[in-house]
């Protein structure tokens, strides 16, 4: 009870910082940057599309952590690996969610300056794939009977980890018309000006803790769930109990 | 009894199971000639063109056929409870993972020996690249199949829905050896490019993932 009194009050500061970065962000990218020379104001997409594709690719490590301690806690604290289990799926549900907002707005961009909506080069497919995976998650977690939904979400975790450094050096041998990476390339023509960084890093910086938010938000929720659930079960016991007698 | 007499006595039983119902592989040789067929009359391709398209064709048919005869590997241990009777037993899990997944290749490796030749005729193929190499694509991506199916059957043994969750499961996973196994098809029927680099490709993605499942098999079958 004590935790949470103080946790609540930090939830909604986080909330507020986030909200004020991103509307500084956001003013940042969509008026004050300069207009790029070669694509005009469709490049302010940028600001929304990359901070969102880098969190997709860090939020599935969140997932892998937590299915490790989950899979490592399992027999020996059985109440501790129910908190981790509450990361994995909360940080599964993000990585789908901020996947998604990446080629969705990877489409519209794609859209305009390729003139389609989708192409099968090899960034743009490794990141389907990777949400695919995500989903097929999400899938088996809605599918399994409850009392080893989390064991086997937790295999399949370890599985999409190591499927996804397949995926993507298979899928680069298979198609490389995506522009070059302009972060951590070694390119030293690849790279954006100075002038509009500064825009791009508070985009980064804001998504970032928006994620964060949601992940704390829907761990929270599931907890409260669980709690629910051995409630529940706990009542079951003691009525059976009582019956007994 | 030794780690491999184990994996030998589960894999006669299994052999000796499908022995005397044969159900799952007149099942998946069925299937996968009603897909080839399926394919030929759809598309209606010429010489050129099929030997394009039947890398792609020839490993979807067996996908679709083995995901068949997957879902059907796991379901015959239930009956009786012999599965439980199975955890029990002082043999290593993984053993049973190990003589279930190879059961399950020879069935799809007899599909294969069977489908080939139908294949050549529908098609009107004869490989342009090193035809011999496909001794070693094809049981190379049998086993990518085959592997991971049989793992994540066993995974959805007891969830609802049982049958719509494996290939939910397993085609995500799958894709890079799925690529794998369709490039090196389509390099050597065609002989316009290299398949080495894809074979090599299908050995990582073996290596990788026969490892985890044999590590991961006994708390996938004690997940409760």
């Amino acid at each position: 009870m004590q935790r949470s009194r103080i946790l609540g009050p930090i939830g909604i500061v986080w909330l507020g910082l986030t909200l004020g970065v991103i509307a500084y962000a956001t003013r940042l990218g969509l008026f004050l940057a300069p207009v790029d020379a070669l694509q005009g104001n469709v490049f302010r997409i940028i600001f929304y599309h990359v901070p969102h594709s880098m969190l997709s690719l860090l939020f599935p490590y969140v997932n892998l952590v937590a299915s490790l301690f989950y899979l490592f806690w399992r027999q020996r604290d059985p109440l501790k690996s129910l908190t981790a289990d509450a990361v994995a799926i909360a940080s599964a549900e993000v990585t789908v969610v901020y996947a998604s907002i990446c080629l969705w707005t990877g489409m519209l961009w794609g859209r305009v300056e390729w003139g389609l909506w989708w192409t099968w080069d090899a960034r743009l497919t490794s990141m389907l794939l990777l949400w695919l995976l995500y989903v097929s998650y999400l899938m088996l977690r809605k599918l399994s009977s409850t009392g080893q939904t989390q064991t086997l979400a937790a295999v399949l975790s370890v599985f999409a980890a190591i499927d996804v450094p397949i995926v993507y050096m298979s899928i680069k041998w298979w198609r490389t018309q995506h522009p070059a990476p302009i972060f951590f390339s070694g390119d030293p023509d690849a790279k954006m000006d100075p002038s509009m960084l500064p825009a791009f890093l508070w985009n980064v910086l804001g998504w970032a803790m928006w994620g964060i938010f949601l992940l704390c938000f829907r761990y929270a929720l599931e907890r409260r769930r669980q709690k629910r659930e051995q409630d529940a079960a706990l009542q079951a016991i003691e009525a059976s109990l009582e019956m007994a007698q | 009894m030794s780690y491999f007499g184990h994996v030998f006595c589960h894999l006669r039983k299994d052999l000796q199971l499908e022995w005397r119902s044969r159900d799952s592989i007149n099942g998946m040789l069925f299937f996968s000639l009603l897909v080839v067929v399926v394919f030929s009359l759809a598309f209606d391709p010429t010489a050129a063109m099929s030997r394009q398209i039947a890398g792609g064709i020839l490993w979807v048919a067996l996908l679709f056929a083995s995901i068949t005869a997957l879902n059907q590997a796991w379901t015959r241990e239930q009956r009786n409870r012999v599965l439980d009777a199975q955890r029990m037993s002082p043999s290593p899990p993984s053993a049973l993972f190990l003589g279930k997944a190879l059961a399950n290749m020879l069935f799809v490796a007899l599909v294969e020996v069977v489908l080939a030749p139908l294949f050549i005729v529908f098609y009107n193929l004869h490989a342009l690249g090193q035809g011999w190499l496909f001794l070693v694509v094809m049981p190379l991506g049998t086993w990518a199949l085959v592997c991971n199916g049989t793992f994540f059957a066993a995974l959805g043994l007891r969830t609802r829905n049982r049958e719509l969750l494996l290939p939910l499961i397993l085609f995500p996973i799958s894709i890079p050896a799925l690529l794998g196994m369709m490039q090196a098809t389509t390099a050597i029927l065609t002989g316009e490019f290299e398949p080495g680099l894809w074979i090599r490709l299908l050995v990582a993605y073996n290596v990788a993932f026969t490892t985890v499942c044999l590590l991961l098999f006994e708390t996938v079958l004690s997940a409760e």
